[in-house]
């Protein structure tokens, strides 16, 4: 699905990431854990195709196209869906032009029709129930004044409608309660599947509570550092970032 | 040589004085020769005026314009003409400055209420007329308020006895053809103590270089609750002058949307004098292309205590387009506990397009809470790649983006049919691939 090699980033001429290196296959679940300034953040940016950051070296191949090479829009119209941790408010645009706006992208994308009216509206509607949102949600502006948990809800929404390959989860839990957690957490789990691959980047290990990764990773001063399995973020919950940063001193 | 354009002008006034409404009214008569003089004295207003600093109206000057008595609808096809008619709306057409019966809608009107032309009103009421023409709009002003005393034509006259609910809007539908032609009409909206009502005014014409000199004086009772829109959709070669002057009384409520988007060069004034705890909005879009020139001017005096002011104008300029927002809040000494907010945002879209904005706040009194802000820019980058990271390309992204900056305004038209008019305008500035509107 997605393979990083030796990945290095710049950020107003400051490195960043320092040699990244990650293959993630279909249907696999990554976490990508890491203390505040370790890269996690630009990691997600880069792989989306935000602009400001420079890519030093390195490759990110996904389904074996060169993935830094396109625009923004057209990873996102092969299927790679970044959800951000701020989602922005747009006032103005309901939520159902731009799902509307974004699903139509992706079938023109692929060469198909656009969508009918009907059916998209059938498929928009059954997402809601699925995620417990309320229908008028997608009449009002895309976030609006919606609060921390809809905002993230909405992103999940949008993950389920685009239907995407690979999902990059920007911190998706920070400023979620424990309930909107929980129904973040089901909106993704119910989004699994053997063709889906999730990076989940995070600082905490509490959103891992709710979706069982494969692998995780820690990510320290913009390197990869330690892998292993879901035990490795209940071992750096028990042991604190420093257990890894120590070890990487020490190395 | 502002006085030699003025004189050109009362000279031709001699030609048509006779011929307009309300002469065998004494009082009308003096008012008339009043401004006259005043207009002559004054001219068109100058950019020496601090109120016009920024509005250069010498293209006004250097053309002559003549009223017409031509209510025939010239080259302009009838259904182009309804299509601007608000479904549902009481409908007060006037061509060229005169009411066109043919057009007007007006059936059906609660008896207690009146709709009528401002010729009509100064036959069948003219006690009322002398009571109110003149009170919110002062002639002193600037010249284009005398020159609309002096010749206005006709205009309408809407009275709304106290405690009438309107559940139908009463529409204006202005319309001017042909070339130097002007179209200077008069108009009055009365809403008695705690009666409702919505006012749409909607400003048309050909493709053709003329002028419209309206000015409508509107007066909320206590407690009453009045909407006023207006929506100018002018030639893009045409001048326009609309100014709207409001008392508001103890209690009302009065709510203005001005959507400015003809017009060579187009002026609104929006002056609201609040009474003790009156609340009053003012929402604005303009979208400017081309050489367009569309001023706002806008100011809201608190002269009592407790009165709430909300104001939110916003420009969308490109080409080599100038927006000018002048937004005057003054709180006079005795307005305690005065609550208003002012903001003005602008969108510049090319290099060469400007906006100008001058907000100022006139504090007299000492127990207030008055807050302004300013904005000049270019579209959120953030925003841009939100949607970009949501399949949409970002020349599509732009255009979305302008779009609800803009849209942001027309989505506070309650009226169905003119929310959808307006949107109708509003997404004429935008390629279909950029908005599409059968998914809005």
């Amino acid at each position: 699905m997605l393979s990083i090699k030796d990945l290095t980033v710049n950020v107003n001429d400051k490195q960043i990431l320092k040699g990244i290196n990650l293959e993630i296959k279909a249907g696999e679940i990554h976490a990508i854990m890491g203390p505040n300034g370790s890269g996690k953040s630009t990691l997600s940016h880069v792989l989306s195709g935000k602009a400001g950051y420079t890519v030093t070296g390195g490759t990110a191949t996904y389904q074996g196209k060169d993935l830094l090479e396109m625009a923004p829009e057209i990873r996102a119209r092969e299927g790679v869906f970044l959800a951000f941790q701020y989602p922005v408010e747009i006032p103005g645009v309901s939520n159902i032009y731009l799902l509307k706006a974004a699903l139509n992208s992706i079938r023109k994308h692929n060469g198909q029709p656009e969508v009918d009216a009907m059916d998209f509206l059938t498929l928009v509607k059954e997402k809601v129930r699925l995620l417990e949102m309320d229908e008028k949600f997608l009449y009002r502006a895309v976030n609006e004044g919606f609060s921390g948990g809809e905002k993230k809800r909405n992103e999940i929404l949008q993950m389920a409608i685009l239907e995407p390959k690979l999902c990059i989860m920007d911190e998706t839990d920070s400023g979620l309660d424990i309930d909107a957690l929980k129904i973040v957490a089901e909106g993704v789990n119910s989004l699994r599947s053997p063709e889906r691959s999730f990076v989940m980047v995070t600082h905490y290990q509490r959103l891992l509570d709710y979706i069982k990764p494969d692998f995780v990773h820690v990510l320290a001063h913009g390197q990869i550092v330690k892998s292993g399995g879901p035990e490795l973020a209940l071992e750096l919950e028990e042991k604190g970032y420093n257990w890894v940063e120590d070890n990487q001193a020490a190395a | 040589m502002n006085t030699a354009i003025a004189s050109r002008y009362t000279a031709e006034y001699q030609t048509i004085a006779s011929s307009l409404p309300g002469q065998t009214l004494p009082w009308l008569r003096a008012l008339r020769a009043e401004a006259l003089a005043q207009f002559a004295e004054q001219g068109f207003p100058s950019p020496r005026e601090e109120e016009w600093r920024y509005t250069n109206v010498s293209g006004i000057e250097k053309k002559l314009f003549a009223p017409s008595a031509d209510i025939t609808v010239g080259d302009i096809n009838t259904d182009w003409l309804k299509s601007y008619q608000i479904e549902n709306a009481w409908v007060l057409v006037l061509v060229n400055g005169h009411f066109s019966a043919e057009f007007s809608v007006l059936t059906d009107l609660p008896e207690a209420v009146s709709v009528m032309s401002m010729a009509d009103a100064l036959a069948k009421q003219p006690a009322q007329v002398e009571k109110y023409l003149g009170l919110a709009a002062s002639q002193s002003e600037h010249g284009f308020i005398a020159f609309n005393t002096a010749w206005f034509s006709d205009g309408l006259f809407v009275h709304v006895p106290s405690k009438l609910v309107l559940d139908r809007p009463i529409q204006l539908l202005h319309i001017v053809t042909g070339d130097d032609a002007m179209a200077t009409t008069r108009n009055i909206i009365i809403a008695d103590e705690m009666a409702e009502a919505k006012v749409i005014e909607t400003f048309v014409g050909n493709d053709s270089a003329y002028l419209t000199a309206s000015v409508t004086e509107v007066f909320v009772g206590q407690n009453a609750d009045l909407t006023l829109y207006k929506m100018q959709s002018e030639s893009e070669k045409a001048y326009h002058f609309g100014g709207s002057y409001i008392k508001q009384a103890r209690d009302a409520r009065f709510t203005h949307h001005n959507f400015a988007f003809g017009g060579l060069l187009a002026r609104s004034d929006i002056h609201a004098d609040l009474d003790h705890a009156s609340e009053c909005e003012l929402n604005g879009l303009y979208l400017g292309i081309k050489r367009q020139h569309i001023d706002n001017h806008t100011r809201i005096n608190h002269l009592k205590p407790y009165a709430i002011s909300r104001e939110l104008y916003k420009g969308v300029l490109d080409d080599r387009a100038r927006g000018v927002f002048q937004g005057r809040v003054i709180v006079a000494i005795d307005a305690q506990k005065t609550d208003s907010q002012m903001n003005n945002r602008n969108l510049l879209l090319s290099d060469d397009a400007e906006a100008d904005t001058k907000p100022q706040l006139e504090i007299y009194a000492d127990d207030v809470k008055c807050g302004h802000g300013v904005t000049v820019g270019q579209l959120d980058e953030k925003s841009i790649f939100y949607l970009q990271s949501r399949c949409v390309d970002e020349e599509t992204a732009r255009n979305m983006l302008t779009f609800a900056f803009a849209n942001e305004m027309v989505d506070k038209v309650k009226i169905r049919g003119l929310h959808d008019m307006i949107l109708e305008q509003l997404l004429t500035r935008f390629p279909q691939e950029g908005v599409n509107k059968e998914w809005l």
